[in-house]
């Protein structure tokens, strides 16, 4: 996977602090990072570590109270509604729950009909509309027929899921924020939405970054993985170097806590 | 031959939906745990593994109901027993249970030890207060965690502790069988090993003589597990060792599970994980052959038309398949 | 949708809550259309005539007779003007003055009269007896005159010549008219109240009126509580603490104290069925605001409203499209609660005398606060309040029962 050496999204200084006085936390404490085009990223951290708060922060829903953010070489101006928008057509998400990131008042169709207005398509006829949803379901192998005037609460949570990624695939977002996208799903789910993403970044050029807990999932899928803890990124690089060799004791004390089969899992070190 | 603990024999049942429909989460389910050895339940929701485990306990209450079958406890016949007398003669005495995300069970109100009291006010109410304070005391010591937390709130532990600590109350009483369901998947990876070290002493140090371990992550049960079995609507589609049904799995399904695990270890970055597409059969109607036939894709017309059963394979293993060994491990050399 | 609804109408409280107060909606709407008469016009003269059937004595006068020989004519007749309280003060008297008691059988009537004729004497008086009751025996032997006798009453009319009356007609024993050839009969089912009006015809009025006020009210209540509670509960900030300061003055002040401060200020003549809806449901938004607003604080952090917020959508759209349909059922449910109350309230106001203007329109309240001021409860005439009360309660649980199916339905872990 050769990387075009643009740069999309880069940030130095993010700092975000809620509260005051006594009771200020800080969750995300000066962070720096770059990310290029075509690559994948992951932000490994445990719940705490504030990686939900940098991910908000990224997709512009909260505002940093300290650092800079640049989107594709210019400062990023989210300042007005319509700013907020222009950015939004460049940047796009996927949450944890597949069973409420979904409005259970609007059917499946409506859901797909709202990103393909997103893209500008408002105008199509209804046949076009049609032909775009069933191609979008297609590619995440699921049947557009099966799927029409039904709810998204009515299918299971893997396949809704997988109706999200049919979403961005109608978006065409330029990067793709998942957070913790396959948590929540069975492990044998997994691999099926990890090979749904993949798929749709090489069709569409796609940056991803995910947000996640689970190590495996970084080692098997990233260009590039940040180790999270406490607000701070502690190690950062390839995968290889970071989980095989890891040089940080945080990093170190993670990788060990994870199960493995292939290697001898050693229980005495905690 | 070693002691049987817990002896399963076609045990099926079922749950009745608010329209009167049955729908048979467990069918047909046969398994024989014997002393000093660990049992790993595998497979996705809705396999019918909590269901298993609910039913294990013989404390059934609407919308489950018991259908058949014989469950065996240390020679014991529980499946006849009224819900009151397994509360009182089976419950935590015979078979711990330790539901998903347990630790909610603790009463914020209380500290742990008055918890303890309780328990064993239920179960064994001759005890003293000294006494079960070091009964518990000595037992948690034993299995790693601090005596102070019993004077302890529950909004004061975390959450791996919370959970260690349910199990090891749930150990007190010593129980022959102890069936744990899901006891780390809300946790972080450090409480989640610790969690997993704690299983495995309690069974290396024959605190209980056996266990059922469920979940859906396959890299937890090869390391805590001697045995695993596999499930898929409401069956068991595969049974043998930790080490057969991970690294040389028979049935499709089983194959396509070992295939999708992730681990952080060398060379996996190169290896394709499989995909299983489709989705489990609607068990109100559960289709007449192979249930797996629909999603697998080495299926032949008459997987679907008859039923399958569980059959045996070399060195002790079962598998649901109508394949033979040789032909299924020939069709994933060569498939991809 | 149509799930919904459906799982609504499964419900048991739901449906007999919605029986109720159909029953009740349809019999104000149908029964004016049948009984065309004004609510407040005054029919009776005279306080609390008692319900029954009211016919005619000059009609049944002139209408044509037909005899009947009813086999308990005599003794029903007796009956009425004979009964035991008075049979028994006889006896009373009788013993008193005498007569053994063994010889005194109070229900061989004849034998009764012809002893009480024996032996009453009104001068005499019995020694421990108050003069009240020595008249009332004298009363009691006057009505007795006549008990038995069999003569027709006669009817007399002036001679137009001589100005003399002249018999003009009898009316026997056995004459009956058939209540159809009267010409006025008036069923008052409820009796009159203490002005003499129909309480049958007030008492539909009035729960017209008095549910109207209760929508009213309710819904002007949980409009504000609503646009209150989704406004500072979404936007949160220095709106959400504006709001909050002006819901908390209003927490702090009782509303009723309020209410009845506002009422008496605007005077007798402002005071309209309308203006009071009105300012109930401008004192009583309160708790609807602060419930809306701790829903919507919780559901403005959910991941579909975040995604809702990626796609662009304005704050208006997320508002109505995101959340409001979440909290749709609580809303509905309030608003139920909140028509309930009202009307407990303007009953309470109109109790005060501080409701609305009692001269164009009845409602409930009005009714009871008659019924108070002109003491129907000292004076045992229970039609002028127990039918009133019955209708409040009612209408109060209907409401509440739809409402406690509603919550079953959107709540599913209430259902049994």
């Amino acid at each position: 996977m050769a990387n075009d050496r643009t740069l999309y999204l880069s940030a130095s200084g993010l700092t975000k602090v809620f509260g005051l006085g006594r009771h200020k936390t800080v969750a995300v404490n000066h962070i720096d990072l770059e990310l290029y085009k075509g690559e994948v990223v992951s932000i490994v951290g445990e719940s705490g570590s504030g990686k939900t708060t940098l991910a908000k922060i990224l997709l512009g829903l909260i505002s940093p109270t300290e650092g800079e953010i640049y989107f594709e070489g210019k400062k990023r101006d989210i300042s007005s509604h319509k700013k907020k928008k222009e950015y939004w057509k460049n940047i796009q998400a996927i949450f944890q729950d597949p069973f409420s990131s979904y409005n259970i008042f609007n059917k499946i169709d409506s859901v797909l009909l709202d990103c393909i207005k997103m893209r500008g398509g408002g105008n199509l006829s209804k046949d076009e509309k049609t032909k775009l949803m069933a191609e979008a379901c297609s590619f995440v192998n699921l049947k557009f027929e099966e799927l029409t005037n039904k709810y998204p609460f009515e299918l299971s949570g893997g396949q809704q899921q997988r109706l999200m990624i049919a979403r961005i695939f109608l978006l065409k977002p330029k990067i793709l924020l998942a957070d913790e996208p396959t948590s929540m799903i069975d492990a044998c789910s997994r691999a099926t939405i990890l090979d749904e993403l993949m798929k749709l970044r090489d069709e569409i050029g796609m940056t991803v970054i995910f947000i996640t807990h689970d190590i495996g999932l970084a080692y098997y899928v990233s260009d590039k993985v940040y180790i999270m803890e406490r607000g701070r990124f502690v190690e950062s690089g390839p995968p290889d170097d970071v989980i095989l060799r890891p040089k940080e004791a945080y990093t170190q004390r993670l990788i060990n806590d994870v199960p493995k089969i292939y290697e001898e899992w050693d229980l005495s070190t905690v | 031959m070693a002691n049987v603990v817990l002896e399963v024999n076609e045990l099926t049942t079922k749950y009745v939906t608010r329209f009167g429909e049955d729908v048979y989460a467990v069918d047909h389910v046969s398994l024989k745990l014997e002393e000093g050895k660990s049992l790993g339940i595998a497979g996705e929701s809705g396999c019918g593994k909590s269901t298993l485990a609910l039913s294990l306990m013989g404390y059934y209450f609407p919308p489950l109901h018991y259908t058949s079958g014989d469950i065996i406890i240390d020679g014991t016949n529980i499946s006849k027993m009224s819900p009151d007398n397994v509360r009182k003669s089976i419950l935590g005495t015979e078979i711990a249970y330790i539901p998903q995300a347990a630790m909610n069970a603790l009463n914020p109100t209380q500290r742990i030890i008055n918890f303890i009291e309780d328990v064993f006010e239920a179960h064994d109410p001759y005890k003293t207060k000294k006494e079960i304070y070091e009964i518990a005391r000595q037992a948690f010591e034993f299995l790693g965690l601090p005596a102070e937390v019993l004077k302890k709130y529950p909004v004061e532990l975390s959450g791996g502790m919370k959970q260690r600590t349910v199990i090891a109350i749930s150990v007190l009483l010593s129980p022959k069988v102890l069936i744990a369901d899901e006891p780390s998947s809300a946790l972080d990876v450090t409480s989640q090993k610790m969690v997993i070290k704690m299983l495995r002493n309690l069974m290396d140090n024959g605190f209980i003589k056996s266990m059922i371990f469920i979940t859906h992550e396959l890299p937890l049960l090869y390391n805590v597990t001697d045995d695993i079995m596999v499930m898929y609507a409401g069956q068991i589609v595969e049974l043998g060792t930790a080490q057969q049904t991970v690294f040389d799995p028979l049935h499709p399904y089983a194959k396509g599970l070992m295939g999708s695990i992730i681990v952080p270890e060398e060379g996996l970055r190169d290896v394709k994980l499989t995909a299983i597409p489709g989705v489990p059969p609607n068990l109100k109607k559960p289709p007449a052959g192979c249930r797996f036939a629909a999603r697998c894709k080495y299926a032949l017309p008459q997987c679907k038309a008859m039923p399958v059963d569980l059959r045996p394979g070399s060195n002790g293993r079962f598998y649901r398949c109508i394949f033979s060994e040789e032909e299924l491990r020939e069709a994933y050399k060569h498939g991809e | 949708m149509k799930h919904t609804i459906q799982q609504i109408f499964r419900s048991t409280n739901f449906v007999i809550g919605f029986v109720i107060f159909m029953a009740i909606l349809l019999t104000v709407i149908i029964y004016p259309i049948i009984v065309s008469d004004p609510p407040l016009g005054i029919i009776g003269q005279g306080t609390f005539f008692p319900p029954g059937t009211y016919v005619s004595m000059y009609d049944s006068v002139g209408a044509t007779a037909y005899t009947l020989n009813l086999r308990n004519a005599a003794s029903n007749r007796i009956a009425s003007r004979l009964d035991n309280q008075k049979r028994s003060d006889m006896q009373t008297w009788l013993v008193a003055n005498g007569v053994p008691e063994s010889e005194i059988d109070i229900t061989d009537t004849e034998k009764l009269l012809a002893q009480w004729e024996a032996n009453y004497d009104p001068q005499k008086k019995i020694p421990g007896m108050t003069f009240a009751k020595q008249r009332a025996y004298q009363r009691l032997d006057a009505s007795l005159q006549g008990l038995l006798s069999k003569e027709p009453i006669i009817v007399a009319g002036q001679n137009p010549e001589t100005g003399t009356l002249e018999q003009t007609g009898a009316i026997n024993q056995t004459d009956y008219v058939n209540i159809n050839h009267v010409a006025n009969v008036q069923v008052l089912p409820l009796g009159t109240d203490n002005f003499g009006r129909n309480v049958l015809t007030e008492l539909v009025t009035a729960t017209r009126v008095s549910l109207q006020i209760g929508f009213v009210a309710g819904l002007v209540a949980t409009l504000i509580g609503l646009s209150l509670g989704l406004l500072g509960g979404y936007v949160g900030g220095l709106v959400d603490d504006s709001i909050m300061f002006i819901t908390n003055i209003f927490t702090v002040i009782p509303s009723f104290v309020l209410l009845i401060l506002i009422s008496f200020s605007i005077g007798q003549d402002q005071r309209g069925a309308f203006t009071i809806a009105m300012v109930i449901g401008f004192t009583s938004w309160v708790w609807t605001a602060r419930a809306v607003r701790s829903q919507v604080i919780s559901l403005r952090n959910r991941d579909h409203v975040n995604l809702s917020k990626l796609s662009g959508h304005s704050i208006t759209h997320i508002i109505v499209r995101d959340i409001l349909p979440y909290i749709a059922s609580y809303v509905v449910m309030a608003l139920i609660l909140q028509i309930s109350s009202a009307i407990l309230v303007e009953a309470g106001l109109s109790i005060l005398g501080l409701g609305p203007r009692t001269t164009e329109v009845p409602t409930l309240g009005l009714m009871m606060n008659w019924a108070m001021i002109y003491q129907a409860h000292l004076l045992g005439k229970w039609w002028a309040y127990f039918p009133v009360i019955l209708t409040i309660a009612l209408i109060s649980f209907s409401l509440n029962l739809m409402n406690t199916g509603l919550d079953q339905v959107f709540n599913p872990a209430l259902r049994d």
